[in-house]
């Protein structure tokens, strides 16, 4: 007798996760933030040196940190992930900028600025006596660009003026002269101006670099990466396109291998995918090129946990035990294997992840969530709605479940 | 029907293994591998520049800002992309005069990549690499002692080394590239051949308890007959990892192609370790104090 109560659990519970899937899936996954090798951008590793008066301390690294961070939000970059790595290394990774060169300028620079006396060499006063509010401007009478400073102590400033009036003060960069303006007049409202910048453009860097500070200690580049974004972006879709169609072909392998069964793993597949992407989106994890190819790579461990479960069903069928109990049996028979299998798996991913690096940890969290997620999806989800199909009796011929025919002896 | 017998041609399987062993032990020391800047520092350049580029023309681009290229390989699938190895990490300065040439000798090239390590960060992460496969193993032999016997777990992970083994030496021998992600590709490998083990290690196990084993003979019948009990799951396991991984060998970008060629290989001679040597060893070992 067809026990329409189990199908209609299975309609339900098939109607259910598609209407989920179907209306959220492209809004989860567009949501996933991407890595720099998928969408361009560029990696560097800084190593914080210490000067000769400062060792490099905790808190020294943390200042040059944010340090850093002031310059790169004054390049307009979205979303910066600046971290520091070990005792003394600063990572920094930029999304999507366009002049690379530009932004591994203005973060590395030391940006030392000095008001040096005429020798040269006596310094006067410098970058930390400035307020943050440097603007690069056109002057109205020269139309030539200057970067309008203000000093945080205006008598100091006046003080400066007064005592050089008719003298040159040189402005200094990185010990380079960019401005040497004689004092006209003591100036009081602490307003200054440096000029020596070609362009507007070239001003704006340089308000930008006075805005920021200098560093507290220079840095060190130890390894940079930097990928094109047409580059990352064509890696995605050849990657996804591969996916696409490995996709298929293991749908069509399941579906005349495993016929209904293999409809079943079929779908728990789907599940699995949806699954991925929606914890990769819930809890933010950054896509990379080594764990989209772990979540494609998880798909065939997926669908393995179900061929080992149906073989097992086949065996049990060729022993001549009915479909009900063979389904059940195998299904039982199969479950240590898998667990062992997969917990081997976990233990390798796991240790990947302790004691690898970038993108190695990348592709192992990848494995990790994949691992778990075919677990819920291959073994819990799968073998349920197997059950239901088996108990529903809709289907009774055991050549639907993958058998060739009834037949003993193959296993003993 | 009688069934071809894997065991008892084992002697076969171990010496087709410790051949092709001992071809990728000489093949490596001969050869060398082709350490890419994750673990040999210096400066790795990747520009698509398309195909029939002349690598001379490559050369001059670098000698005209003063670089001397260590090697300039063609790669990618239609041999358009140039990859310039240097062996010093070049400083911000001289990468921008590298883009800026590139751009003006070769105004078609597109996908510039420019990756540069220090040697203190590329000996770090060379070591970080092989603990992480050294850990690997010992994770996995601790696991299968606990919940098999010591002698699965050793047969299992010699079996493990020989695949790691055989897939590093096809990279020495193709002198293919080899990066972090190829670690990564390398404990795939090692997670999914140690599936294909578990599988049949699990079914040896479970026949143990129903038979009784008194000779030789009984120890190789049971190992046969789980083998091939477990065939067509191997088989069809093989297929479907195949398909995904060759896939994204022929259609993913460049920069996982030897992440997946090395999974393609490993994944293939991981499944032949699994049926011809994993569970052969385990016999040869068993078998001591049982009668011929």
């Amino acid at each position: 007798m067809v026990k329409w109560s189990k199908i209609i659990s299975l309609l339900l519970v098939l109607v259910l996760f598609f209407a989920l899937a179907g209306t959220t899936a492209k809004k989860l996954w567009t949501g996933i933030p991407l890595g720099l090798d998928l969408q361009g951008g560029f990696d560097v590793l800084y190593q914080v040196q210490p000067t000769k008066d400062q060792p490099v301390t905790r808190e020294g690294v943390l200042a040059t940190r944010n340090a850093i961070e002031n310059r790169v939000n004054a390049l307009g970059v979205k979303e910066p992930d600046i971290s520091i790595e070990g005792n003394d290394r600063i990572r920094v990774q930029l999304a999507g900028v366009k002049d690379q060169q530009e932004a591994k300028e203005i973060i590395g620079k030391p940006a030392k600025l000095e008001f040096r006396a005429p020798d040269g060499k006596t310094v006067l006063l410098t970058g930390k006596d400035l307020k943050s509010n440097a603007k690069a401007v056109l002057d109205q009478q020269t139309g030539a660009p200057v970067v309008t400073v203000e000093f945080k102590d205006p008598q100091a400033f006046a003080n400066v003026t007064q005592k050089y009036l008719g003298q040159p003060v040189g402005i200094w960069l990185d010990n380079q002269l960019i401005s040497n303006p004689v004092i006209q007049q003591v100036i009081g409202g602490g307003q200054a101006q440096i000029t020596g910048e070609k362009t507007l453009k070239d001003a704006q860097t340089l308000a930008n670099l006075l805005n920021a500070g200098a560093l507290p200690y220079p840095i060190k580049e130890l390894s940079s990466m930097a990928v094109g974004a047409t580059l990352g972006q064509a890696a995605l879709k050849d990657t996804l396109k591969a996916g696409y169609i490995a996709f298929a072909l293991i749908f069509i392998f399941m579906l005349v291998f495993y016929r209904i069964p293999g409809l079943v793993a079929n779908i728990a597949l789907l599940m699995y995918v949806y699954l991925i992407i929606a914890v990769f989106k819930g809890l933010g994890i950054v896509l990379t090129l080594p764990g989209l190819a772990a979540l494609i790579l998880g798909v065939g461990i997926a669908v393995d946990v179900n061929i080992i479960a149906y073989e097992r069903i086949k065996d049990e069928f060729a022993n001549g035990k009915t479909l009900l109990s063979s389904v059940i049996m195998g299904q039982k028979r199969s479950l240590p294997t898998i667990i062992d299998a997969n917990i081997t798996s976990l233990i390798a991913a796991a240790l990947l992840f302790w004691f690898g690096s970038g993108q190695v940890r990348g592709f192992a969290v990848a494995e990790v969530i994949s691992i778990l997620a075919s677990f819920l999806t291959a073994v819990l989800l799968s073998r349920w709605m197997l059950m239901l199909v088996v108990r529903s009796n809709l289907i009774k011929n055991p050549w639907w479940f993958g058998a060739d025919r009834l037949k003993g002896g193959d296993a003993k | 029907m009688k069934r071809f017998d894997i065991v008892r041609r084992r002697r076969i399987w171990f010496s087709l293994s410790l051949l092709i062993s001992l071809a990728g032990i000489i093949a490596m020391f001969v050869m060398g591998l082709n350490l890419g800047t994750d673990f040999k520092a210096g400066t790795r350049v990747q520009v698509e520049l398309g195909s029939g580029f002349d690598t001379q023309a490559v050369r001059n681009a670098f000698a005209s800002i003063h670089l001397q290229p260590d090697r300039v390989t063609v790669a990618g699938a239609t041999g358009d992309t140039a990859v310039v190895r240097l062996a010093e990490k070049i400083t911000p300065q001289q990468e921008a005069e590298i883009n800026k040439v590139i751009k003006e000798k070769f105004p078609q090239a597109k996908g510039l990549q420019v990756t540069s390590v220090d040697p203190i960060v590329a000996k770090e992460l060379s070591q970080k690499a092989v603990y992480a496969v050294l850990a690997a193993a010992v994770g996995i032999i601790l696991y299968m002692s606990i919940r098999f016997e010591y002698r699965f777990a050793i047969s299992g992970v010699i079996s493990l080394l020989q695949v790691v083994l055989f897939v590093v030496s096809v990279f020495a021998l193709l002198q293919v590239e080899i990066d972090l992600t190829f670690i990564a590709a390398l404990l795939t490998i090692v997670g999914y051949s140690i599936h294909d083990t578990i599988v049949i290690f699990d079914r040896i196990r479970e026949n143990l308890k129903h038979r009784k084993i008194k000779t030789v003979k009984d120890l190789e019948d049971l190992v046969n007959d789980s083998l091939w009990q477990t065939m067509r799951r191997s088989i069809n396991t093989v297929v479907t990892v195949v398909i995904s991984a060759g896939l994204l060998y022929i259609l993913g970008g460049p920069s996982i192609r030897n992440f997946s060629f090395a999974l393609l290989i490993g994944l293939v001679f991981g499944a032949w370790s699994s049926i011809f040597i994993a569970s052969q060893i385990w016999v040869s070992w068993r078998k001591r104090g049982l009668k011929a």
